[in-house]
């Protein structure tokens, strides 16, 4: 097939064809290298027993010394040469361990160990298989002949040199389906979804539904009307980490100033740990009801600093919708809020779908915020912080994968919705 | 005007004037407070009445068909205000009378100001429903600014005021913002001075500096090709490679940070800012090719084809023809790659052990601890902000385009 429609390519237009794949191959190669090819290997960690120790190839560790060197006066007398070895894994064989080293001048060994040779100066010892944590002293007693007391070298300035195989833990064909078992297996996994959805779909709707009124306002023309889009537009500008750290030190339990002031102007009665406190209860029209207040906090957060993006989206449509349907509503002699109702928002419910969309698939992959505020602590653990833990806290790098491939699965999900879903008018 | 109309504008007015004398009394208190360091709390009859007062006096000017004697009720509201108060006007002798006296005249002052803008509408006549919604409308208008202002500008207050503070002051009233001014010469800016010195902020700030131009420089050399190809260039696959961006570019980056830790550690690049300089062109090329591609097929074709013509190589058309007329793309894009490199935390945080090798949103991370007091921290993050809120201001016009264009991501 392939072969047929090339034939009917003039030499233009294969031109074309040669340009553009020139253009776009180290593009191409890059984001495969990086993006792809992780994603790839996030599923090859996620079915390997990988810990974070394992990065570091197990090897012999050797340190060479002598004894009695100094003492020497004359030829023929001996010193102790003395190399001590370990195994550094506790869990790994090293195989095939050789042992290299370079001797000074004018040194023999009268009494050599069967594993190894001196050839000329060079010293070669074949010492097998090495079981984990294994051992050993080798020492050799040296005589001196009259070369050696010319120069006084010492057999530590050439440093020994030890080889070894060990298998590659992240290589080798030892799968397991443990990690995924223990991540479904993991106590709070359901309550890890639950909250990763109630903050995904709270954050979304809450930043959409700001961002809503926002452009509502902006929309209106007056002076200064660019000074407050800057100035709304600040939480997303400025780093998060800048922001989470704000955040942190405003409603501090004990050295916050919100919590000073709602003690000082008698609200509550004792300050209140807002990202440490996984429930509160709140009395509302005499019913008291729990609320997990760490997790409406860091929504709280999510909506802050993410409300600018919809309203800037939602703006923009605004701005390039006709005007005659307004004023001739108008004219109709229309109250404010019909138009809105039923003017505005059936104009922008396309905007508002593919926002929600996106946004929602952004903030499912939220890491940073949460992990800033509150380290997935008091109930606010959510898959990707969970990644995290797994990987680098319990130092698990299978399954944090694993975790890692569930939400890649969740996300493949709803991309394939988003694409189902895509109007083509929005331009993509 | 019926009976019924007469209650809408009764209650219309009454309501808004005790929900405004509640919103601006309560804001007001919490400002004072803030900067008196001591908490000023107004009674809610003193308000109540307030409001109720400047409710009915707008209902007077509404059917009088007058604004009438605006300073005057400005100044009885604000006595009302003070004859109501057991003690001083915020009822707390602490904090200066002068200022809470002022404070009642500011309140008054907007309460006023608001409630004429709201009823401009209700106008004298007859009220209907539009009339009404618009009155409301216009309530609602000024409290989403003033919510949408407080809501924005505090917590960059607290930052600003918290890096300025001392550590004592800050342990001793934690709602004194304020910080001591009267302190000789540079005194104030003591934790700024210390984060230079002893914290090697300095240098954070230049590798940050280095590694965000250098991103948006590599980010756009492969970006610029790639989206002229699939903007213009028909080839196979064109329609799948164009999809794909868009996947790719939904990818989270902590699906990522694993291999690529694990496959940098084995390579030696994860301490490193080379490793930097490869994830951040990686991760941010997606969205700088949908951005450029959108950008480059709104550009005609003809300019183009007009160059080929007149003998041109379709690079040298690129290079004179193409370019210069997405000056603007190249800038918003250049502009939002530079703003998520500065901001990038997570690799940062990952990947870089080194001090010296820092950049500033991790140096900021390292000031998170027990032992750095506060005050450092958030000196630490006016630091990180104030540079890219500046390239923000300056660049407010490409880099608003940028965030559009590229909102879906972030």
């Amino acid at each position: 097939m392939s072969v047929l429609s090339k034939s009917k390519l003039g030499p233009l237009a294969r031109r074309e064809q040669r340009l553009a794949l020139g253009l776009l191959l180290p593009t191409v190669f890059i984001v495969l290298a990086i993006v792809l090819f992780p994603l790839l290997a996030t599923l090859w960690i996620s079915f390997k027993p990988v810990t974070l120790a394992d990065l570091r190839p197990p090897e012999i560790f050797v340190r060479e010394r002598t004894r009695g060197l100094k003492n020497i006066q004359a030829a023929g007398e001996t010193f102790r040469l003395e190399y001590r070895l370990r195994n550094s894994s506790q869990t790994e064989w090293v195989r095939k361990v050789v042992l290299k080293d370079t001797l000074p001048k004018g040194l023999l060994i009268p009494e050599l160990d069967n594993r190894c040779r001196l050839t000329a100066r060079a010293l070669r010892c074949e010492l097998g298989d090495w079981e984990p944590a294994q051992n050993e002293k080798l020492r050799f007693e040296t005589q001196i002949t009259g070369d050696w007391l010319a120069e006084r070298e010492d057999p530590g300035k050439t440093p020994p040199n030890i080889t070894g195989e060990s298998s590659n833990k992240l290589l080798s064909s030892n799968f397991t389906l443990e990690n995924f078992m223990n991540v479904f297996a993991m106590r709070e996994f359901e309550a890890i979804l639950l909250v990763t959805f109630t903050y995904t779909i709270l954050g979304t709707l809450g930043a959409i539904v700001v961002g809503l009124f926002a452009a509502q306002l902006l929309n209106l023309s007056f002076p200064g009307r660019m000074i407050f889009r800057g100035l709304f537009l600040f939480p997303y500008v400025a780093p998060v980490i800048a922001m989470a750290f704000t955040w942190l030190v405003l409603l501090d339990p004990n050295s916050g100033a919100l919590n000073a002031l709602l003690l000082q102007m008698g609200a509550v009665e004792t300050p209140i740990n807002f990202f440490g406190m996984r429930w509160t209860e709140v009395e509302l029209f005499g019913l008291t009801l729990p609320i997990p207040l760490a997790l409406l906090m860091v929504i709280a957060f999510e909506v802050w600093r993410y409300f600018p993006l919809s309203f800037l989206f939602i703006l923009a449509r605004m701005q390039s919708v006709s005007q005659d349907m307004f004023e001739a509503a108008e004219m109709d002699g229309a109250t404010p809020f019909q138009k809105f109702w039923e003017l505005w928002l059936p104009q922008l419910a396309g905007i508002l779908a593919v926002l929600f969309l996106l946004r929602f698939i952004w903030t499912f992959n939220k890491f940073d915020d949460i992990f800033l505020l509150t380290g997935g602590a008091a109930g606010t653990r959510t898959l990707t912080v969970s990644v995290y833990e797994q990987a680098f806290a319990i130092n698990n790098l299978g399954a944090g994968c694993a975790v890692a491939v569930v939400i890649s699965f969740l996300l493949g999900l709803f991309a394939l919705a988003y694409f189902c879903s895509l109007p083509t008018e929005e331009g993509l | 005007m019926t009976a019924r109309q007469w209650q809408t504008l009764l209650f219309t007015s009454l309501g808004l004037g005790v929900i405004w004398a509640f919103l601006i009394f309560a804001l007001l208190a919490a400002g004072l407070s803030l900067f008196e360091g001591t908490g000023l709390v107004p009674s809610s009859a003193q308000i109540t009445i307030c409001g109720l007062v400047a409710g009915i006096w707008g209902l007077i000017a509404i059917e009088r068909r007058t604004r009438g004697l605006i300073g005057g009720f400005v100044l009885g509201i604000s006595l009302l205000f003070h004859l109501l108060a057991t003690d001083t006007p915020f009822q707390n002798s602490e904090a200066h009378p002068l200022l809470q006296s002022l404070g009642a005249l500011l309140g008054a002052f907007l309460l006023v100001i608001v409630l004429v803008f709201s009823f401009r509408t209700l106008g004298p006549g007859v009220v209907n429903r539009r009339r009404w919604e618009l009155c409301i409308l216009s309530s609602l208008q000024v409290f989403g600014f003033v919510f949408f202002t407080v809501l924005v500008v505090l917590p960059f207050y607290v930052m600003l005021m918290t890096s300025l503070k001392s550590q004592q002051a800050l342990l001793m009233n934690p709602l004194d913002l304020m910080p001591n001014w009267r302190q000789d010469g540079w005194a104030i800016f003591r934790s700024y001075v210390e984060l230079f010195r002893d914290f090697n902020f300095g240098r954070y700030i230049g590798v940050s500096a280095i590694v965000s131009l250098a991103t948006v420089a590599l980010t756009l050399l492969f970006a610029v090709p790639g989206a002229y190809a699939v903007a213009r260039l028909r080839f196979q696959g064109r329609k799948v490679l164009s999809r794909s961006i868009l996947m790719i570019y939904l990818v989270p980056a902590i699906v990522l940070v694993i291999p690529l830790y694990v496959i940098f550690s084995q390579l030696g690049l994860r301490n490193s800012l080379l490793g930097l300089l490869i994830v951040y062109p990686a991760t941010t090329l997606p969205v700088a090719l949908y951005m450029l591609q959108g950008y480059f097929r709104g550009i005609p074709p003809e300019l183009e084809e007009a160059a080929l013509m007149d003998g041109c190589s379709r690079m040298v058309a690129i290079r004179q023809v193409t370019m210069p007329l997405s000056i603007p793309a190249l800038a918003s894009v250049g502009l939002y790659v530079f703003m998520i490199a500065w901001n990038e935390f997570l690799f940062a945080f990952m990947f870089l052990d080194n001090p010296s090798i820092f950049t500033l949103p991790r140096g900021v991370v390292s000031l998170n601890s027990s032992e750095v007091p506060r005050q450092h921290l958030m000196a630490g993050a006016v630091i990180s902000t104030v540079p890219i809120l500046i390239l923000f201001l300056w660049a407010e016009r490409f880099l608003v385009k940028g965030l559009t264009a590229g909102s879906v991501k972030g």
